[in-house]
C-alpha cells in the first residue's frame, strides 16, 4: 500500500495516460495518479455530483426526453430512474448488500480468533545453569511443556550442557511421562517411548521429540524459547541455539 | 356419523355437557377435524399438523415392515429426541469451566436424584451413532439412495457428519484424562486441513511475502479449540457447539430429510 502512493507523490503532474513507454518500461504498471479531491474514478458518472455526467445538470437534460431515451436504451417505458436503469440500480443494491453480507461474515469469522490468549508465554527464563544437576528436570513441564535436560555429552553437539525437550509426543500430540527408573519418556496414549535425548525407540512415534531454542539471557539465566523448534531428523539439533553449552 | 342421527332418547347431563364442550369455539379451534376413523379425517390429521405434514399421507405396506426398514431412521430420531431431553436436563447442573466441569459430571452421578441421567445421555449417544450407521447401511442395501432420492442421501451424509461431530464434542465435556487426550489427538487432525490447517497441504502457499497467513495460532484447529491446546477455550467452544450449534443444524436438516421422504414418493419400496 505504501508504494501505491509513491508514484503519485513523486510525479504529481504526470498525465494519466500519456506516459512514454520508456518511462514505464522498467516498472510494473503504476496506478494512474489521482488528482486530489476529484470524484473516485470508478464511480464517476454514477455518483450524483453537479458537475459529473449524471449530475444535476445532466439530469435536467436527460429527464425531459425520458420516454424517448428509454426506448433508445432498452429501458422499460416507466423506468424513469436517473443515472442508471432500474435493473442497474437493483444490481448495485444487490451488489452492495452482498458485499456487506460478505464483510459481516468475514467479521464473524474473525470473531472466533481472540486477540488475547490466556496461555503461558512461549518464552520463559528458567533460572541459572548452576541450579540444575545432570538429568531431566520436570519443573517446567506442567506450565510450559518443557523438559530441561542437562547432559554431560550430547549426541549431536558432543559437549556438556542443556537442551529443552518439548513434552509433545510426535505421534498424536499427547504428553509423555518421564520414567526415571527406566530412563525414558513414555507416552500413555499409545506407548511411544523416547530416550532421554528425545530420540524415539519404541511405539508408533514417527520421529524424535522436538527441542526448543535454549540460550543464555543477558542476566545469565537460561532462556527457553518454544517459538523456535529444532527437529533431529532435519539435522537441526546441530544448531548452536538448540543446545546451551555449560 | 351425522347421517345416522335419529330421534335421540333423553340425553344425560354428561352427554349434554360433552355436546356443549365439543361445540365451543376453543374446542373447535384446537381439534380441527374428527377422529381419524375415515380416510378423509386421516388425511386431515396429516395435513393440518405442522409436524405430521412433513410425512406422506400414505405409505407402502413395505414402509412399515420391520424386515425392510429396520426402523433405523425412526430409532435414530427417537434417540435424538431422548438425547435432546436428557441433555437439556444435564445442562441444569453442568458448568463448562476448568474448575467445575469434572466435579459436576461426578456430581451428576453422586449428588443428583436419578443419577443415571448422564448414563442415558451417554449410552443414547453411542446408540445413535450405531443406528445412524445402520440406517445408512439399510438405505444403501435397498438402493434407496438412487434417483429421485439422491438429494436426501446427501442430506443424510451431512447429518451423519453432524452426528459424529456431536459425539466428538460431547466427548470432551466430562473433562477427564480420556476426554482431554482424545480431543487432543482428534483435533490434531485439523492441523492437516487443506489450506486451513497450518500443517495441511497448500497452507504454505497462503502467505504475504515472508508472513504465513495460516499458522498455529489462526488455523482451523485454533478456531476449533479457541487456543493452541485443549484448554478452557476448547471446553467452552465444544460445549456451545454440542448444546446449541450442532443440534440446531441437525434439527433443521432432519426436517428437510423427513419432508424429502414425502416429496420423493414415500419410503422406497422393495426393488
Amino acid at each position: 500500500m505504501a508504494d501505491d502512493t509513491k508514484p503519485n507523490s513523486e510525479v504529481p503532474s504526470a498525465p494519466a495516460t500519456g506516459a512514454t513507454p520508456a518511462a514505464t518500461a522498467h516498472a510494473r504498471p503504476a496506478p494512474a495518479p489521482r488528482p486530489p479531491a476529484a470524484p473516485i474514478p470508478d464511480l464517476a458518472g454514477k455518483t450524483t455530483n453537479a458537475a459529473s455526467p449524471g449530475g444535476a445538470a445532466a439530469k435536467a437534460a436527460a429527464a425531459r426526453p425520458a420516454a424517448a431515451a428509454a426506448a433508445a436504451t432498452g429501458r422499460a417505458a416507466d423506468d424513469t430512474s436517473p443515472l442508471l436503469t432500474r435493473r442497474a440500480w437493483m444490481g448495485l443494491a444487490w451488489g452492495a448488500f452482498s458485499a456487506a453480507s460478505a464483510a459481516a461474515l468475514a467479521a464473524t469469522g474473525r470473531f472466533m480468533f481472540p486477540n488475547v490468549l490466556n496461555e503461558p508465554p512461549q518464552q520463559f527464563k528458567a533460572g541459572f545453569p548452576n541450579e540444575y544437576g545432570t538429568g531431566v528436570d520436570e519443573r517446567w513441564k506442567e506450565k510450559f511443556g518443557i523438559w530441561l535436560v542437562r547432559t554431560p555429552d550430547d549426541i549431536e553437539q558432543h559437549a556438556g550442557g542443556f537442551y529443552a525437550l518439548m513434552t509433545v509426543c510426535t505421534h498424536l500430540g499427547c504428553t509423555p511421562n518421564y520414567l526415571s527408573a527406566e530412563n525414558k519418556f513414555k507416552c500413555p496414549c499409545h506407548g511411544s517411548g523416547y530416550r532421554l535425548t528425545g530420540v524415539n525407540f519404541e511405539g508408533p512415534a514417527p520421529r524424535p521429540l522436538e527441542r526448543a531454542r535454549v540460550v543464555l539471557s543477558d542476566d545469565g539465566q537460561i532462556l527457553v524459547d518454544k517459538s523456535r523448534k529444532f527437529q533431529y531428523e532435519l539435522g537441526q539439533w546441530k544448531d548452536p541455539e538448540s543446545f546451551l553449552k555449560a | 356419523m351425522a347421517e345416522t342421527k335419529t330421534v335421540a332418547p333423553k340425553e344425560g347431563p354428561g352427554t349434554q355437557f360433552w355436546n356443549w364442550l365439543t361445540e365451543t369455539q376453543i374446542w373447535t379451534s384446537v381439534f380441527r377435524h374428527g377422529r381419524p376413523d375415515s380416510d378423509r379425517n386421516r388425511v386431515l390429521v396429516m395435513l393440518s399438523n405442522v409436524f405430521l405434514h412433513l410425512h406422506p399421507v400414505r405409505i407402502r405396506k413395505s414402509g412399515v415392515k420391520l424386515r425392510y426398514t429396520w426402523c433405523m431412521g425412526g430409532l435414530s430420531f427417537f434417540l435424538f429426541l431422548s438425547l435432546t431431553l436428557t441433555g437439556l436436563l444435564l445442562m441444569f447442573y453442568y458448568r463448562p469451566t476448568l474448575e467445575y466441569a469434572y466435579t459436576d459430571i461426578v456430581g451428576l452421578r453422586e449428588h443428583v436424584p436419578l443419577g443415571i441421567m448422564r448414563e442415558m445421555h451417554r449410552w443414547g449417544a453411542h446408540a445413535m451413532v450405531i443406528t445412524v450407521w445402520l440406517h445408512m447401511f439399510r438405505v444403501f442395501m435397498t438402493g434407496s439412495y438412487k434417483p429421485p432420492r439422491e438429494f436426501n442421501w446427501s442430506v443424510g451424509v451431512v447429518m451423519l457428519v453432524l452426528t459424529l461431530l456431536l459425539s466428538f464434542t460431547g466427548y470432551l465435556l466430562p473433562w477427564d484424562q480420556l476426554a482431554i487426550w482424545a480431543i487432543t489427538v482428534g483435533s490434531n487432525m485439523a492441523r492437516a486441513t487443506p489450506f486451513l490447517g497450518y500443517e495441511g497441504p497448500g497452507a504454505q502457499l497462503l502467505r504475504l511475502g515472508d508472513v504465513p497467513l495460516i499458522h498455529a495460532y489462526d488455523d482451523a484447529r485454533f478456531a476449533l479449540l479457541g487456543g493452541s491446546f485443549v484448554g478452557e477455550g476448547a471446553l467452552l467452544r465444544f460445549y456451545v457447539l454440542h448444546c446449541v450449534g450442532l443440534p440446531l443444524g441437525i434439527a433443521v436438516l432432519m426436517a428437510v430429510h423427513f419432508w424429502r421422504v414425502r416429496k420423493d414418493g414415500g419410503i422406497s419400496g422393495p426393488l
